[in-house]
């Protein structure tokens, strides 16, 4: 309990509340600007032409409010704009200006490094960064709340005493926002820690299904909740410090059951939850930047989940339930896999190919993972000088993370203008001479639109099967898609089945090709 | 500012945000949530006041370690989505 002892005699709380209303306006304006300027760098990625400027008002945006923040926490004179360092100050100064070195060295590094097929893990651990960042703020606003402004500025009892708590008494919407922020940080926290581990793959993509799970599930959130409230009357130190290894605990129980294929949906969903604690951080600072930048991250996760789940018609409550795809190659029986299929090589896949007056190429996450993109460019590079027409047709939920593959053929130059969305290009498969897959599935999987009992019923899916002839690269017959279902597309008369590794597959068609 | 010019500012502030995340394009959804990330960490200004107050020990370490996570996800996030969106070229022609 030593934790977070006080000054015997607690610095009086009024001026220090004083100071904070005394922010001189340009403050206030400052915090907006910042507001207004991330709202333009998300406005930006309307269109690739735009979105880099946006990226760069985002950067200035940060750096107002940090700038901001720094050169109003020494005092400022009544009537002067700016504060009156002392030599103690610019100590702390220097310090945090270290931190903050230190933060960008590392962050630097990691992004220059990091392969664009492991985007999806480093969004997971950038934003159980958020997480840990929101409750080790949350904490040192409990331990110090003079320092945020948040005392009730009457420190005396009924008796006209000094109260002697430990701590100067936080006032109680402040607690519940805190409470609130440290709970959400928290839970950011451990299910990013676990998505991390997840799309890494340094923990099994599998579903790991407790039992009683969701009884357990709901009693913790229950707990959280009852705690968050409780707080808001006792702020002892028991209670908060409850609160935040249950909302660690529940952050980790909740992604835990979730499997990989439903990855994108986990990922917007902690992309979402770092918004809400940063918000909800603003309401315990009153600062418009932190508010702003929160109720946008916050939207804009909620709805790239909800572009997600739509993408593979499930429901949210469904997804975060947990299990999907936990029977994964278990439904295969024998008598599936023995219908007949057609093998081809690398040469009848060129020939096809050159053949073409239209090749579609849909990608999927075997192609991230076999780093397929650079050659599957040079092929299309080779159709087109041939005089193919090619095209990249994307499924919303293909990879692992919304908007993966798109970024993966950035990566190996195709231009943005011949990759499309799947309500885009869904109608040309049946002018397709060729519909090239190449690492998805499930999302050409016609059984998604006639198979009432299939678990991805109702997906919206490309309408491969009307295409002329279907080219599919897999790295066996035996193996299923996420969902665990089989796919009729591999027993199609007019389907090639190209079977190996898809990086090697597609450079055995482009030596063909050269022939 | 008292809890309802705030809350008024946070209703307000998800609406923007709706709307435009709506008018993101789809091919630069995982570059949208790389710059999210990187704004989200706006969250340092929490940890500055945390870092730069005087009175509590922990409160201000807490918050210098609260810097350094957040400068790797501002620094960090900044830097993968400008890399990202450098690689997004139309075609030539």
């Amino acid at each position: 309990m030593i934790l977070g002892a006080p000054p015997l005699n607690p610095p009086a709380p009024l001026p220090v509340a004083e100071h904070v209303a005394a922010l001189p306006p340009w403050v206030l304006l400052a915090y907006l600007a910042a507001g207004v300027l991330f709202i333009l760098a998300l406005r930006g990625l309307s269109s690739p032409a735009t979105s880099q400027r946006g990226n760069r008002y985002g950067m200035i945006g940060m750096g107002i409010a940090v700038v901001t923040t720094l050169a109003t926490q020494a005092p400022i004179p009544p009537g002067a704009l700016l504060p009156q360092p002392t030599p103690d100050d610019l100590r702390i100064l220097f310090q945090i200006l270290a931190a903050i070195a230190l933060g960008a060295v590392i962050g630097i590094v990691t992004a220059r490094r990091i392969a664009m097929t492991a985007m999806p893990q480093l969004v997971a651990a950038f934003h159980s960064l958020v997480g840990l960042a929101a409750v080790l703020v949350g904490w040192a606003a409990y331990l110090n709340p003079e320092a945020f402004g948040i005392v009730v500025p009457a420190l005396t009892t009924v008796d006209g005493d000094l109260v002697s708590t430990r701590l100067a008494r936080i006032n109680p919407v402040s607690r519940l926002e805190m409470g609130l922020g440290i709970a959400i940080g928290a839970i950011t926290f451990s299910g990013s820690v676990i998505a991390f581990l997840k799309l890494a793959g340094k923990m099994s993509g599998a579903p790991i299904l407790l039992p009683l799970r969701h009884v357990i599930n709901l009693g913790t959130l229950l707990a959280i909740l009852g705690l968050t409230a409780y707080f808001m009357t006792d702020q002892d130190l028991w209670v908060i410090a409850t609160l935040t290894a249950l909302a660690f605990l529940i952050g980790f129980l909740l992604i835990i059951p979730i499997g990989g294929a439903d990855m994108p949906v986990v990922v917007s969903m902690l992309n979402s939850y770092s918004g809400w604690a940063a918000a909800a951080m603003g309401f315990t600072l009153h600062n418009t930047a932190m508010i702003v930048t929160g109720a946008l991250v916050g939207s804009s996760g909620a709805i790239l989940s909800y572009i997600m789940c739509r993408a593979m018609n499930r429901s949210f409550i469904s997804v975060i339930a947990g299990g999907f795809g936990a029977e994964a190659g278990a439904i295969t029986d024998a008598s599936k896999t023995d219908r007949p299929w057609k093998r081809g090589s690398a040469e009848d896949a060129a020939f096809l190919l050159k053949q073409a007056e239209n090749v579609i190429v849909i990608p999927g996450y075997g192609m991230a993972v076999a780093q397929a993109q650079h050659i599957l460019r040079e092929m299309g590079d080779f159709l087109k000088n041939e005089g193919v027409n090619v095209k990249y047709a994307i499924h919303p939920v293909a990879g692992r993370m919304p908007g993966h593959m798109n970024v993966l053929l950035a990566e190996a130059a195709v231009p943005y203008d011949e990759v499309f969305e799947l309500e885009d290009i869904n109608s040309e498969f049946a002018q397709a001479d060729v519909a090239f897959i190449i690492g998805a599935n499930d999302v050409v999987n016609p059984a998604a639109k006639t198979d009432k009992a299939s678990p991805i019923y109702g997906m919206p899916v490309f309408d491969v099967d009307k295409a002329k002839t279907v080219m599919f690269i897999k790295r066996s017959m035996g193996g299923v898609g996420y969902a665990g279902v089989d796919n009729d597309v591999f027993y199609m008369d007019q389907t090639m089945m190209l079977l190996g590794d898809a990086k090697k597959m597609v450079e055995e068609i482009v030596k063909a090709l050269q022939h | 500012m008292d809890f309802i010019s705030i809350l008024s500012i946070f209703v307000l502030a998800c609406f923007v945000g709706y709307y435009v995340v709506w008018s993101v394009t789809p091919a630069l959804h995982t570059p949208l949530m790389a710059v999210t990330n990187a704004i989200s960490s706006v969250i340092i200004v929490g940890a500055l006041v945390a870092a730069a107050a005087k009175g509590s020990f922990e409160a201000t370490w807490l918050g210098l370690i609260g810097v350094v996570l957040a400068s790797v996800n501002i620094f960090g996030g900044f830097a993968v989505t400008a890399r990202m969106l450098a690689m997004y070229k139309k075609k030539e022609r």
